[in-house]
């Protein structure tokens, strides 16, 4: 019986299930205690519990508003969704300057100019090993002792005004005539994409090269325009009242210093992730395209880069991740994303610790897992086909 | 038999070897590559100068100037010596320096002596004696006990802090990193569960709200009468955070060994943990050493962060010296000079990684 007993004991099987239901037991009561701690300790503290804070009004002002309507009697709620916002308007606003200063510094490590290689060298071996947050408040400090007063803003055409407050400009009025301005944009990229399908599609038949940047500019750029000018509608102007500018939109310094300093860290990583991926390239390629009589940018633009992206865009696609997380070092300056506002001034008013963060870390899962989704969607796409 | 004398060997023509093929080959190849050159020129020329003017040439080298007599057109460089103490220690008391000091000494001293004895039998005696010994007399020097005063967490600050923190969240989330790592491979449903929630979760979230987590949500966790030091909480959520990083690049030293290990292992008749302390991780945290490195730099960048939740890490005591009345305005100084210390520091960890990237490379060239 005892000799039984022992060996079911050195059962592997038997073994492994011991050991799990011994995690799960301990894991268990460790959560109860804390729970039980955490109960005892907000009642203690007089803490409320629960969502419900979300429908109180928030009472405080938020600088930066794009799209939402909030004010002060906003709730708790709305001011949530303006962070969700700014959180994600910083970070794309980061992503694609990162993107094109990485591509551009990626492909300059490897130019054969010996002075283009060293100055972006230089330049990813400084700002990568700085850390982010430094960054942040160094170009915020410059950015405020930079610009000049409100009063003295630098003025674009007496529209655009840029001062140590941020950047100014004006505001379409949302009324009949400005959807027309809206409505001619989305037909002016459809039409430009129905185009492009038929260029490349024309391209693969007859290896005929059109050329459809006039298109482009045409239909996406010019046409709105036109239409704004025809249809009359109106934009809000900014203008200088008392010490501050009214009217119009901006958007705040804290903004620009935080993109810019998001971009310009995130960019050296890419940078490495591009050139690495050009690395990859086998020589041979080069080589081929150089003998069917491609020139260099024919070469780089249709032979290296398609092949080179399939190994950079995991490692890129990180620094998007990255830089989406790096942006909740805005409650160091003060812009007025998701921690800054959730994490802090709600905080701070309804004391609710545990539900408030835990759901900022929802908003950043949600996001991390969207990210990962299209990672994997990419690298399945991307497998060499035939392997 | 006919004699060929050996002939004179012929210079290279002027034009191959001078500075002038140089700059032909490097600067001027082509049009293209000259209007390049010009501009990356344009872009020096408008960079550099204002940077060295603030830097070398308007700046104020005078030591003993004050925040007057230093003047706005350049840098005062004066406010770091001023400063400089704070910098380093925080604001440790004056009279206790030389125990960071010792602190500090100490591991040159422990390096020193464990050069000397590499070569013999007492090699891992000795490291791991370190590991165990050292953290408690530094600790007993940092803070006091045993006749020494006691200096309270909120008086440790600057480099000081940032290394110290740096150094335990390495230390303390090596083997928990290590445990989630194992936990991830292994064959138990439940644990490899919890092991990837757990490392999934804290990656996928900023390093900012874990610390919020721990300095807030984390003290209600525990009864009342528990009072938590604001430094051993954040110790606690950065040794939490790092253990997901850490437990990844582990994994990736797993994944990186060649099954047939695994299997020999088995076929010898070891145990799971014969298997896994003698055979898996030696060659495991082998390869993965170059990327814990690189998460260790991670996390030294991430230290900056400490000033968030309040602490006065060296980039913290910025705000701390340029905010006093006596030196207002001067974030600029303290800014460039703190990210020229940390620059140093990172930038030779991250060459010294790369040394190690080849010499533990096995890859044949």
């Amino acid at each position: 019986m005892f000799t039984k007993l022992k060996s079911l004991l050195y059962n592997n099987e038997v073994r492994a299930i011991l050991f799990q239901v011994l995690a799960v037991v301990v894991i268990a009561y460790f959560a109860y205690q804390a729970f039980d701690n955490m109960m005892l300790n907000i009642e203690q503290r007089g803490i409320r519990s629960g969502f419900g804070f979300l429908n109180d009004e928030a009472g405080f002002a938020v600088n930066d508003n794009f799209f939402l309507e909030y004010s002060p009697a906003s709730t708790n709620l709305q001011a949530f969704y303006v962070g969700i916002v700014n959180t994600l308007i910083v970070a794309i606003t980061g992503i694609f300057f990162a993107t094109v200063l990485g591509l551009i510094v990626g492909i300059s490590r490897l130019s054969s100019n010996y002075l283009i290689r060293k100055m972006a060298t230089v330049y990813i071996e400084i700002f990568r090993n700085i850390p982010i947050l430094l960054q942040i408040l160094f170009w915020y400090s410059i950015a405020l002792s930079a610009f000049p007063s409100p009063k003295n803003s630098i003025n674009f055409f007496d529209s655009i005004f840029l001062n140590s407050r941020g950047l100014y400009f004006p505001k379409p009025i949302m009324e009949g005539e400005f959807y027309f301005v809206l409505a001619s944009l989305v037909a002016g990229i459809v039409g430009y994409i129905f185009i492009k399908k038929h260029s490349n599609k024309k391209h693969d038949e007859t290896g005929v090269v059109t050329n459809i940047i006039p298109h482009f500019l045409g239909l996406v750029v010019l046409l709105p325009i036109v239409v704004y000018l025809v249809s009359g509608a109106q934009l809000e102007y900014p203008a200088l009242k008392g010490f501050n500018f009214r009217g119009g939109t901006d958007l705040s310094i804290e903004f620009f210093a935080l993109a810019f300093a998001l971009s310009i860290y995130a960019a050296t990583y890419i940078a490495e992730a591009i050139r690495s991926g050009i690395e990859s390239v086998d020589k041979g390629q080069k080589e081929a395209a150089a003998a069917m009589g491609l020139t260099q940018t024919q070469a780089l633009r249709q032979v290296v880069l398609p092949q080179a992206l399939r190994v950079a865009i995991p490692p890129i696609i990180n620094q998007y991740l990255n830089l989406t997380k790096n942006s909740s070092l805005a409650a160091a300056v003060g812009y007025t994303e998701l921690v800054t506002i959730f994490s802090g001034t709600v905080l701070n008013v309804v004391g609710q610790a545990i539900e408030i963060i835990i759901l900022t870390m929802l908003v950043y899962l949600t996001i991390s897992l969207v990210i990962s989704l299209i990672l994997n969607i990419f690298n399945k796409k991307m497998q060499i086909k035939g392997k | 038999m006919a004699i060929y004398p050996l002939k004179e060997t012929r210079t290279p023509p002027k034009s191959q070897t001078k500075a002038i093929a140089w700059l032909k080959d490097n600067l001027f190849s082509s049009i293209s590559n000259a209007a390049l050159t010009f501009v990356a020129l344009y872009v020096i020329y408008l960079l550099l100068p204002p940077i060295l003017n603030w830097t070398i040439f308007d700046a104020n080298f005078d030591l003993t100037a004050d925040n007057q007599s230093c003047g706005r057109e350049g840098a005062c460089w004066s406010f770091i010596n001023a400063n400089l103490k704070m910098f380093i220690y925080g604001f440790y008391p004056k009279e206790e320096l030389w125990r960071v000091n010792t602190m500090f000494g100490l591991i040159a001293v422990l390096v020193m002596f464990g050069s000397l004895i590499k070569k013999t039998q007492y090699r891992v005696h000795y490291i791991i004696g370190s590991f165990l010994i050292y953290p408690v007399v530094a600790f007993v020097l940092l803070y006091g006990g045993l006749g020494l005063e006691i200096v309270e967490t909120d008086k440790w600050g600057g480099l000081t802090l940032t290394v110290i923190v740096a150094a335990i969240g390495i230390i303390a989330s090596f083997p928990l990193g290590i445990l989630f790592a194992l936990g991830r491979q292994s064959e138990m449903r439940v644990v490899r569960f919890i092991s990837v929630i757990y490392i999934e979760f804290v990656r996928g979230v900023p390093l900012i709200t874990i610390l919020f987590m721990a300095s807030v949500v984390l003290p209600l966790f525990f009864s009342a009468g528990m009072d938590f030091d604001k430094l051993l909480r954040a110790l606690i959520g950065i040794t939490l955070f790092q253990t997901a990083y850490i437990a990844e690049v582990i994994r990736g030293g797993f994944q990186a060994i060649p099954k047939g290990q695994y299997e020999a292992a088995d076929a010898a008749g070891l145990s799971f943990m014969q298997k896994t302390i003698l055979i898996i991780l030696p060659q495991a945290l082998k390869i993965s050493i170059p990327n814990i490195v690189g998460s260790f730099i991670a996390l030294f960048k991430d230290t900056t962060l400490l000033l968030i939740i309040g602490l006065f890490d060296m980039l913290a005591i910025v705000g701390a010296a340029s905010s006093n009345s006596s030196w207002l305005g001067r974030e600029t100084e303290g800014y460039v000079f703190v990210a020229m210390v940390i620059w140093v520091i990172l930038y030779s960890m991250s060459r010294y990684s790369k040394r190690l990237e080849v010499r533990f490379s096995t890859e044949h060239r």
